[in-house]
């Protein structure tokens, strides 16, 4: 007994070793969504291009991925092309433009090509805060029942895509989007 | 020195103001957004950063606060949003029990680690006393010398 007792120190060590180790793996930056699992908020927002009041009976009905994005986020650009094809495949995105100005936003989807089946005007980010959004880009997933699924924050890509989001696509999710 | 650069950069980095109505509802204002982290730079108070989001947030709580909600209706706000992870003083649940309780769990298992080992250290060196015989022997010894015992360094 006091020979077993002379290894507590190791055994304490090899402990804390595998918590410290455990703690090295984990993304301090992923930040668990507090919407995951409720209803996409209330709202009533512009339409960016007809200016039309929508609200979230609106845009809800089918599942679709909500995109937040805006002119000045750089990484918006960089996922931009894979949206557009996704959209081209017939994936439903709604864009939110968070916190933008309106003429630069319309130059840059006449520019770059629209992806968005409808885009929001959040130029106060109030539907964003709502959201608890703190950033973009962001990308919702949100069912045929305007509840939200799932949450991305970074750029989307064909990984991030066919590892997180296809899923709740399943008649995309065979088709796959090529890079 | 540090610190002071610190404290510069932090005066620097919040540079909106806002106009209480009332000195209570400053004191909440600074308490709370010392309370409420940053959801995008993560190891900042809203207090401290200059991230938009930030920004907004300290926007909103003002906006509340002035409108008369109170601490708990600001926060369940804030945390219906952004999730227990903007609080630096989260609330109690099965997520966090072991961050409110381990201190005290440490403490205690430290102090009757301590207690444990106080106790086995007191019987191996518990003083012994002479006996009777011992007592009579040294005595005879003092008695001997005459009092001229010499102090041995």
């Amino acid at each position: 007994m006091p020979r077993l007792k002379l290894f507590l120190p190791l055994a304490a060590f090899v402990l804390l070793s595998l918590l410290l180790f455990r703690g090295l793996s984990l993304d301090p930056t992923s930040l668990p969504s507090a919407l995951v699992g409720k209803p996409l908020p209330d709202f009533e927002l512009e339409e960016l291009h007809s200016g039309e009041i929508l609200s979230r009976q609106d845009i809800i009905g089918e599942p679709m991925l909500v995109n937040i994005w805006a002119t000045w986020c750089y990484s918006c650009r960089v996922e931009h092309p894979y949206l557009l094809e996704l959209a081209a495949q017939g994936v439903r995105i709604i864009g939110l433009n968070y916190k933008d100005d309106g003429v630069k936003a319309i130059a840059w989807l006449k520019d770059l090509g629209d992806p968005y089946a409808l885009t929001l005007a959040d130029s106060e980010g109030m539907l964003g805060l709502d959201m608890g959004v703190y950033g973009a880009p962001e990308t919702y997933v949100v069912d045929a029942n305007g509840v939200v699924q799932f949450r991305h924050v970074g750029v989307v890509d064909a990984q991030v895509w066919q590892s997180l989001l296809a899923e709740w696509f399943p008649e995309f999710q065979s088709k796959g989007v090529a890079q | 020195m540090i610190g002071l650069c610190m404290t510069v950069m932090t005066a620097q980095a919040v540079i909106e103001t806002y106009e209480f109505s009332d000195a209570d509802l400053e004191r909440r204002y600074h308490r709370l957004s010392d309370e409420l982290r940053c959801p995008k730079c993560q190891n900042q108070t809203i207090s401290d950063s200059n991230a938009p989001i930030a920004k907004d947030l300290r926007f909103l709580l003002h906006e509340q606060l002035e409108s008369g909600a109170s601490d708990d209706e600001i926060l369940s706000f804030m945390v219906a949003r952004y999730g227990e992870f903007v609080r630096y003083r989260p609330g109690l649940d099965s997520n966090t029990a072991l961050l409110w309780y381990g201190p005290l769990l440490l403490t205690l298992v430290t102090l009757f680690a301590l207690a444990l080992h106080l106790r086995s250290r007191k019987s191996v060196v518990a003083p012994v006393e002479p006996t009777e015989e011992e007592r009579e022997a040294l005595r005879a010894r003092l008695a001997g010398s005459g009092g001229e015992q010499k102090v041995r360094s």
